[in-house]
């Protein structure tokens, strides 16, 4: 196990480059020059290029740049932005956010999710089963800017529920709804999964021999046929965690969340290409190490699963 | 769907099954494919989301059948006027008649689901098959680098690629903002083609006549061809579907943050980025469009959805 | 910045007839709220995040300034309302030539540290911001003064100054301005935020300031936390004529004007000095808001450059088409509700020497002329308009060009650029492919500024590459007439040349519409959008 993990993450390095240093080139060395409208209708001045060029060691070549930026980030220095706010500051700021948001949509569709999936693959077939295969269907087809656009319609307009907007302390209450619409692709996923995983386990021979042993029906589904048909769906809930911080974008700008998509969609609007490469950085990781963390979890969950 | 690379975790769900069919069913007199054309064609919604799809293909093969306005038809005097029978999803905030819009915008909308998802079906197989072929340091290399890809988010990774893109020319040609838009979708999403090549040609490659042909001494070529091929491409198929409809929701989405597709272009998503600023007031401005996505990519999914099943025979 | 040289003796004895700018002082209210006024109030405003640093001399977009403007004060200041300049820290500026300025301080004033406002705070500031190495935003407004160039002697070349010498001390509370050459409207820029003075402890440690700046204006610091607000409070000490009547001030950032007008409505926000495209939209911020809108004028004009370097452009029946061809009435009713009337001069109104209709004929709505011209002109293939699309900037061109497209019977496309930045830089490159839009706001309300910067030949701001030699040579007769009525007729004449040879069409005005909460008894909006923070008084 040990080495396994060691192996992993050892693997994590290059693909960690590699996804980092496509941003940071994509960022800082396509569109030409970064400084075209930073200073208003005018051009700016040129002691201020001048002085921004070095700032951010815009005379090296890309490759040195980029391991110069690499070397600060991993003495935990973030750079600061062209208004000279420390981005470490900002992103700590914002993460939280973010990271609450994502969580709040996780646990709404793993509820939502997983309870569909029960019910259905218990019931069998019918019409609460072709119901709920539908409605995911039509959940997967939904894009969210429509779903969260519906909802702000629905909820705070006509209904006025809700605020159109999230505060800046964006409070558990404040996020349930933009969590629910952020969730809400994956609550099909989940419903899917975990009936399909399910109506497998059913017919599997543990849970004949629980059934055969006489044990209650509870048991059976509870302990038995339950436990086996969550790995799955524990194993995509945390993929989807990792997914979800870096997918907030739209929900986030929908709902007007303060949370890292809002940062970085304004850092992309004003070019400023030291907020971004920041926070896609720490995206990358976060979703690099969660799917480091499905899969060793695999190996806790599963008994059948070893690695080494 | 805002991300296509989520279409990964739907087709997955069968995803290793169907590669297994052939082994498994030499006893059946009938072809797999047989089977499940057969199969499918007994499935409602299989019937449905064909029959949406051939007119989704229609209307933007033949705009023109369906609407005698033309894209560009604006009357700023009937400006936000509700749908009538004049225009049957009313006007909008220029006074263009939301639609001819909505007809007219089919085929830039279409276009993007179907060279994006072809580009990403291409290279992903080509790169997945070669992995999963060779094995051991290609693979490794191959799968890593395709990690490149995967790890950055769809949204974040397009938004990215597509403003560093948008920026130097003043008029880009309807080709190149088309293109733009495919192929930053493409560059994001095939490495989750890549994968399920990968593990469809890992199981294939086991299977005993493909020992059998190597044994024999068959060209790399040909055991590709021949032999993996057929057996690997029943999985790549349904993604290919759904990442179809997926594609098409992920315009929308760029075009709703104002990064996709863009004048002169219309498309679906060149609407709803249009409508973003008024549908609370012109809530018909949004509705239909994103209707018109939503119908599609629905259509899409079903589509692959009932593939899927068709061709797992365990899902019977 | 802008070359003009515009004489007055008015002018030279003591500040100016220019004005301008942002915070101001100024009279009262407006506005019919009731109640008594709380001279503690807290003010909560619009604002987005500073794009630079929190240096007066590295400040000039709306974010960052909507804070330092209450923060600093200038030498001189402009009431918002008549524009006329009144003196705020100086006790007088003298000049007998334009060239060589005396300035002596008011005793007394004092930064928000306690120490004394002397004139070294001034050239130190003045120095710190014209030397290249320190790059701030607005290194050209010391252009000017003589020896800017040995500080910022240009690319790749390395200063031999790091003082002004045009700048000199002479004694704590007077110093001496030198120009390199004689400039009378360099007192319209002195009210700027850029020349604003900087206390000795920035120079002790700049980084710090710019975390916590210390200034002379009528607020001071009290915190700020990036992209969520900047909090001031009010400086009891202050010196100037305008202060303000109330205690705290917020600026709060907002990443939507959507929520933020959300908020105004609410009454969780006191100021918006801008309305988002969704309230516009079928006039809805008219019922939403009653008496709570704010009016004000922006000095500026909305046009459209037709550039003479695009093949097929350069010619005159093809603009009076264009420019017949665009239903300007309908346009401002319909797809800006009101919030824009139509334009048919190249200056604003309400700049002296402005006069409506000098467009005349060719500004009013007719196809069936438009249609005689284009089929005169004999050009061929699209037309375009291209803008940035973002900030409501992009639907009433897409307007424009459906006019267009409906008069003339030609194809017209609008082209979009993400943001400014990119719109910008494709201008300044002369990289356009069609139409631009061409938008103006006025540095300082006079109509020199509106004819300049934009018909000169090689001017910064010439986006449609206009060069005619009657128009050069009157603008220079114009700069250098000492009389302003003189002035001003002969720039009036300026304009009437650039209606001959449309290079810009002008199509519109923006009114500038904001929005208070109902706990403002007044509020104000000035002429370059900004709250005037003075006129503002909270109910009790």
């Amino acid at each position: 196990m040990g080495r396994y993990v060691l192996r992993r993450l050892l693997q994590l390095i290059p693909v960690f480059i590699g996804s980092t240093f496509l941003i940071y080139a994509l960022v800082w060395a396509l569109p030409g020059d970064p400084f075209a409208g930073k200073c208003g209708q005018r051009a700016c001045p040129q002691a201020y290029v001048d002085m921004m060029t070095a700032k951010y060691n815009l005379d090296d070549s890309l490759i040195v740049q980029y391991f110069k930026y690499l070397g600060n980030l991993l003495s935990g220095d973030f750079g600061e932005t062209f208004s000279g706010n420390a981005i470490g500051e900002m992103i700590a700021d914002a993460a939280p956010i973010t990271v609450r948001l994502a969580v709040i949509a996780v646990v709404i569709e793993a509820i939502i999710g997983i309870g569909a999936g029960i019910l259905t693959a218990l019931r069998g077939k019918g019409f609460l089963d072709n119901l709920v295969l539908l409605s995911t269907l039509f959940l997967i087809s939904l894009p969210v800017f429509v779903t969260g656009i519906v909802a702000q319609l629905l909820l705070a307009g006509e209904w006025g529920i809700i605020n159109p907007s999230v505060s800046a302390d964006a409070t558990v209450g404040e996020l349930m709804v933009p969590g629910f619409v952020l969730g809400s692709l994956s609550m099909a996923y989940i419903a899917r999964l975990s009936r399909a995983s399910i109506s497998e386990n059913r017919r599997a021979d543990f849970v004949r021999t629980a059934i055969a042993k006489g044990q209650p029906n509870r048991r059976v589904v509870g302990v038995h046929l339950l436990r086996a048909s969550v790995i799955p769906v524990i194993t995509f809930l945390g993929t989807d965690l990792g997914a979800l911080m870096g997918g907030a974008i739209v929900t986030e700008g929908v709902f007007n969340i303060n949370g890292l998509g809002g940062l970085v969609f304004r850092g992309i609007q004003q070019k400023d290409g030291a907020t971004v490469t920041g926070i896609v950085v720490l995206l990358v990781i976060v979703y690099l190490l969660m799917s480091l963390v499905v899969d060793l979890m695999y190996a806790v969950l599963d008994p059948r699963i070893r690695y080494d | 769907m805002t991300d296509p690379n989520a279409a990964t975790e739907f087709s997955q769900v069968g995803e290793s099954s169907p590669a297994q069919n052939p082994a498994d069913g030499p006893h059946k007199p009938r072809s797999l494919w047989g089977d499940a054309w057969r199969e499918l064609r007994r499935r409602p919604l299989f019937i449905l989301s064909a029959v949406i799809i051939v007119l989704v293909v229609v209307i933007a093969l033949a705009p023109d059948l369906f609407s005698s306005r033309d894209a560009g038809f604006s009357d700023l005097n009937r400006a936000n006027e509700s749908p009538s029978a004049d225009a049957w999803f009313g006007y909008d905030n220029q006074g263009y008649d939301v639609y001819a819009r909505t007809i007219h915008g089919t085929r830039a909308s279409l276009l993007v689901g179907v060279f994006a998802t072809l580009l990403t079906v291409l290279i992903g197989s080509l790169i997945g098959i070669v992995a999963g072929y060779y094995g051991r340091w290609v693979d490794s290399l191959l799968s890593r680098f395709g990690d490149i890809f995967a790890g950055l988010p769809f949204v974040l990774g397009a938004i990215v690629i597509l403003t560093t893109f948008n920026a130097p020319d003043s008029n880009p040609s309807e080709f190149r903002i088309i293109a733009q838009v495919v192929g930053s979708i493409a560059v994001l999403t095939w490495p989750v083609a890549m994968r399920i090549m990968r593990s469809a040609t890992l199981v294939a490659k086991q299977l005993d006549y493909v020992k059998a042909a190597r044994g024999l001494g068959a060209s790399t070529a040909r055991i590709v061809f021949r032999h993996l091929l057929p057996n690997t491409v029943a999985p790549v198929l349904v993604y290919a579907t759904i990442a179809l409809g997926a594609a098409i929701g992920a315009e929308a989405t760029l075009a709703y943050l104002g990064i996709g597709i863009r004048s002169p272009v219309v498309s679906w998503g060149v609407e709803i980025s249009d409508a973003r600023d008024y549908f609370q007031n012109v809530p018909h401005m949004l509705l239909f469009p994103a209707g018109f996505v939503t119908v599609t990519v629905l259509a899409f999914v079903m589509l692959g959805d009932a593939v899927r099943q068709a061709l797992d025979p365990k899902a019977r | 910045m802008r070359r003009s040289r515009w004489v007055s003796a008015a002018v030279m004895v003591t500040s100016a007839a220019l004005l301008l700018t942002a915070c101001g002082g100024g009279t009262g209210g407006s506005g019919a709220a009731t109640g008594a006024v709380d001279p503690d109030g807290k003010v909560s405003v619009y604002g987005t995040e500073p794009q630079n640093t929190l240096i007066p001399s590295n400040t000039n977009e709306l974010g960052g300034s909507k804070a330092m403007q209450a923060m600093f004060s200038s030498l001189i200041e402009y009431r918002s309302d008549t524009g006329a300049p009144f003196n705020l820290v100086a006790e007088s500026i003298t000049t007998s030539d334009a060239k060589v300025y005396d300035v002596k301080l008011k005793q007394g004033w004092k930064f928000h540290d306690g120490t004394e406002v002397k004139a070294k705070n001034f050239v130190d500031a003045w120095n710190y911001g014209a030397y290249a190495p320190n790059g701030q935003q607005n290194i050209d407004f010391f252009g000017q003064i003589e020896g800017a160039d040995a500080l910022n002697p240009g690319e790749g070349k390395q200063p031999t100054a790091d003082k002004l010498s045009g700048l000199k001390i002479q004694g704590d509370y007077e110093f001496q301005v030198t120009l390199s050459a004689p400039f009378s409207v360099f007192l319209a820029k002195i009210g700027y935020l850029a020349f604003a003075p900087l206390p000795d402890v920035f120079f002790a440690d700049p980084k710090a300031f710019t975390e916590h700046p210390i200034g002379n204006g009528p607020m001071k610091f009290v915190s700020r936390t990036p992209n969520v607000d900047i909090k001031m409070t009010r400086y009891d000490e202050y010196q100037g004529e305008d202060k303000y009547k109330f205690k705290d001030l917020e600026v709060r950032i907002y990443t939507s004007q959507e929520t933020a007008y959300q908020d105004l409505l609410s009454n969780r926000l006191d100021f918006i000095e801008t309305l988002p495209p969704s309230a516009t939209a079928g006039g809805k911020y008219k019922t939403e808001l009653g008496d709570r809108i704010v009016e004000g004028h922006l000095l500026g004009i909305s046009a459209i450059s037709v550039p003479y370097y695009v093949p097929g452009y350069d010619n005159l029946d093809l603009r009076k088409a264009i420019s017949l061809a665009i239903n300007r009435d309908q346009i401002t009713k319909t797809v800006m509700n009101d919030t824009y009337v139509p334009a048919s001069s190249w200056v604003s109104a309400g700049i002296e020497g402005y006069r409506p209709g000098v467009c005349g004929e060719f500004c009013t709505y007719d196809p069936v002329k438009a249609k005689d011209y284009f089929t005169k002109s004999g050009f061929t293939g699209k037309l375009t308009i291209a803008s940035n699309a973002d900030g409501g900037r992009k639907e009433p061109l897409v307007a424009a060009c459906n006019s267009i497209k409906n008069a003339l019977g030609v194809e017209c496309d609008f082209l979009p650029s993400t943001n400014l930045g990119q719109f910008r830089s494709i201008v300044v490159a002369k990289k356009l492919t069609g139409m631009g839009r061409a938008d103006w706001a006025a540095d300082y309300p006079s109509i020199e500024n509106f004819l300049n910067p934009i018909y000169k030949t090689e001017a910064s701001s010439n986006d449609s590459g206009y060069s005619n030699p009657a128009v050069d040579e009157l603008l220079k007769t114009a700069d250098s007439t000492a009389d302003k009525a003189a002035a001003v007729k002969l720039y009036q004449q300026v304009e009437d040349l650039v209606a001959k040879d449309l290079p810009q069409i002008p199509v519109w005005d923006e009114k500038g519409v904001g929005a208070k909460s109902n706990r403002l008894k007044s509020a104000k909006l000035d002429f370059g959008r900004y709250a005037d923070y003075s006129s503002i008084e909270v109910i009790k």
